[in-house]
């Protein structure tokens, strides 16, 4: 098939891969503190969705048909801001009240309750939007922002683009360059080391819990205005996948779960293009098992070192 | 004594109530078929209401089973025999009306034949499940240890549905069909069926695939179909295995083919996951019998006093769950015995029932004997019927180029 096709699948490869790449910090991160896998973390991102449905009426965003305003926008922003601290504020919650009391219990402990937390998050969904998938307004129209009847680039499109890349942006540099970063590194790096140097790691893990809940419900919102549906099941499929994300590109990495949301996004695509939809999952962890076998530590993730 | 009663209390070998018949039902009641199933349980429970709850000399009790579970939000092969191990072990059970699913029956009719329990399906419309010689090698059989029937149904076979709508594509002239369906039973089924007669008309076939039913969104593979300009794409898939997803999906890459989907998607919930604005005159759904408007007769009065009672129009299936409670009653009343057997036989020996959906039968598979598709459209956010074809319609021999 043509080139333009091809471009066209790398292009919704790529969107989706963002937002594979927004939820998948979420595990990293907070795998990254604790080294245990948040499973909450999908059904945590529903519920960023039903607030979102919620809270999309009562802001005035409402399907139009038309170019979106500058208003519509602002309002957009609002909305991702209300459902980042929706979802960071529940993040923080779960954490003070199942997993803090855990934290020197054996590793399986934690792990089986943020099982338990997915099961509670889905029936508190279940029973916040119903149990069939509902849709979510056309806020913005399907029109085609690019020039030609070729490629396809929407409103859509550009509202993951818009969202994603400064939010990637603004929590690299945060790590990176500011104080709390630096504390949330030296976290990850050695909990204890970092306690005796005067770091609360209580207020670090939260911290954590926080940011990676923020761009969970930043994400959902995204994600909800991307394929106007959601559904109280859906968390398990965006966690799925941007948990496979952190993993390919080592989990604890930061860029690497970008790395890996942007493989796995742009897999997806290709292999439902090329090879059917049916294989586009088989093909992705396929994909990942081959990656393990020759970088166990992931695509960009740093080999553990033996502690003594 | 007592002892001995609460140990057979325990066992679950309650005595049986002389008195007494109970009707179960086991249909998804969580999930995205919620809606559909609501109604079937009103159509049982309003046809269990017409008789006064009690037929012949004994009383009709109503037990409403959930197959379905939250966690997978559609039906689960486990909770469907914990079902049917649950009706055979009651025996006040006589009759069990279900399941939705085609997957779900393949799990529950050998478990209930056991016991020739009766089970009346509303909805399930896998050809395998009664045929022989249309489904997979070894079906009907295999659902039949004793080597009796026990699974009738009061819906028409995807055999009449899958062939009919590739006829009515012929009809309004479309050449090119892309097929996709969700992998299940009654999804691959039906889409297998049309894309085969597609192909005997000299329809061409542009591309078959299998959708991953949990996934988001089907953008990548609408941008596929997209460059291959159908001029229809075709549905084989359930309003549960992501139709509405598929569709909103489909007219957002600008493709301007129609959509046609089977029952399983007639549901307003379809129309509401799809967005009403979407599907405004081009998305057209297929129904084996007659949508609820245009009942007459019995089915007109029955959608009269579903809406004096519910406040709503019924869904699609309505009608079939209350078919389906009226053949148990009559086969119960006929065989006038708490018998499974000879209330299965009984049952099965119904040539002429008189109900809702007009006089029809069972013919020797447990199939019934009506045989009209209806196609609606969406309009408004509404299905709108469009067209009835009947099974003398189907052309022959393919058309002359």
């Amino acid at each position: 098939m043509s080139a333009v096709f091809l471009l066209q699948q790398c292009l919704i490869g790529l969107t989706n891969g963002g937002l594979i790449a927004l939820v998948a910090i979420g595990y990293t991160m907070v795998y990254g503190v604790l080294r245990f896998i948040n499973f909450a973390h999908g059904d945590l991102i529903m519920l960023g969705a039903c607030a979102a449905l919620t809270l999309v009426g009562p802001l005035g965003l409402a399907p139009t048909g038309t170019p979106p305003t500058a208003a519509t926008w602002l309002r957009i922003a609002g909305l991702v801001l209300l459902c980042g601290l929706f979802c960071g504020g529940l993040n923080v919650a779960v954490d003070r009240l199942v997993y803090r009391p855990l934290r020197n219990a054996p590793a399986l402990a934690p792990l089986v309750s943020a099982i338990g937390v997915s099961f509670i998050f889905m029936n508190i969904g279940l029973a916040w939007i119903g149990p069939a998938d509902r849709g979510f307004p056309q806020v913005l129209p399907a029109a085609n922002l690019l020039p030609g009847k070729g490629v396809q680039f929407g409103w859509k499109d550009l509202l993951v683009v818009a969202v994603v890349v400064p939010l990637i942006a603004a929590i690299m540099t945060l790590m990176r360059a500011t104080r709390l970063g630096k504390a949330l590194r030296a976290v990850v790096q050695d909990r204890t080391a970092a306690a005796l140097v005067g770091i609360d790691i209580d207020r670090a893990v939260g911290t954590t819990f926080f940011l990676a809940g923020f761009l969970g419900g930043a994400a959902s919102v995204v994600a909800s205005l991307y394929t106007n549906t959601i559904g109280y099941q859906m968390g398990f499929q965006s966690g799925l996948y941007a948990l496979t994300a952190a993993v390919l590109g080592g989990l604890g990495s930061i860029r690497g779960a970008v790395a890996g949301g942007l493989v796995v996004g742009l897999v997806r695509a290709l292999s439902t293009a090329y090879a059917g939809e049916r294989w586009a999952g088989a093909i992705v962890f396929a994909l990942l098992i081959v990656v393990l076998v020759f970088r166990p530590e992931g695509l960009l993730g740093r080999r553990e070192r033996e502690r003594a | 004594m007592a002892a001995a009663g609460m140990l057979m209390v325990a066992l679950g070998c309650r005595p049986a109530d002389p008195g007494m018949v109970r009707i179960v039902s086991s249909l998804p009641r969580t999930g995205a078929a919620k809606q559909q199933t609501d109604s079937i349980v009103r159509g049982v429970r309003m046809a269990i209401d017409e008789v006064g709850g009690r037929v012949g000399s004994f009383r009709v009790e109503y037990l409403d089973l959930d197959d379905s579970t939250v966690a997978a939000g559609q039906w689960t092969s486990e909770a469907e025999a914990a079902n049917a191990r649950r009706a055979l072990q009651d025996p006040d059970v006589v009759a069990c009306i279900g399941p939705l699913n085609s997957g779900a029956a393949k799990v529950s009719i050998p478990i209930l034949n056991f016991g020739d329990l009766l089970m009346v399906s509303p909805a399930a419309t896998a050809v395998g499940l009664t045929k022989p010689g249309l489904g997979e090698p070894g079906e009907p059989a295999v659902y039949r240890p004793v080597g009796r029937i026990n699974f009738v149904r009061v819906v028409p076979a995807d055999d009449l549905q899958g062939p009919l709508s590739a006829e009515w594509a012929r009809r309004r002239g479309m050449q090119k069909v892309y097929v996709l369906d969700d992998g299940q039973v009654y999804g691959k089924g039906i889409a297998d069926l049309f894309a085969e007669r597609c192909r005997e008309i000299g329809i061409e076939v542009l591309g078959h695939d299998s959708i991953d039913a949990r996934a988001h969104e089907f953008k990548s593979l609408m941008a596929r179909v997209k460059s291959l300009d159908p001029d229809l794409v075709y549905f084989g898939g359930t309003v549960q295995s992501k139709g509405g997803q598929l569709a909103k999906d489909m007219f957002s890459a600008g493709i301007d083919a129609v959509l046609l989907v089977p029952d399983g998607c007639q549901s307003q919930t379809f129309i509401e996951s799809a967005g009403a604005a979407m599907l405004e005159g081009r998305c057209f759904v297929t129904f084996g019998g007659l949508p609820p408007e245009r009942l007459t007769g019995k089915g007109a009065a029955f959608v009269e006093r579903y809406r004096r009672e519910y406040g709503e129009s019924p869904d699609g299936y309505a009608v079939y769950g209350y078919e389906a409670a009226g053949v148990v009653l009559r086969a119960i009343r006929d065989a006038a015995t708490k018998d499974r057997r000879a209330i299965t036989a009984a049952a099965l020996a119904i040539r002429d029932y008189d109900g809702a959906l007009g006089r029809w039968g069972f013919d020797d598979n447990g199939d019934t004997t009506l045989g009209a598709l209806t196609v609606s459209v969406v309009r408004e956010g509404r299905f709108e019927f469009a067209e009835t074809i009947t099974a003398s319609d189907m052309a022959d021999e393919p058309p002359a180029e």
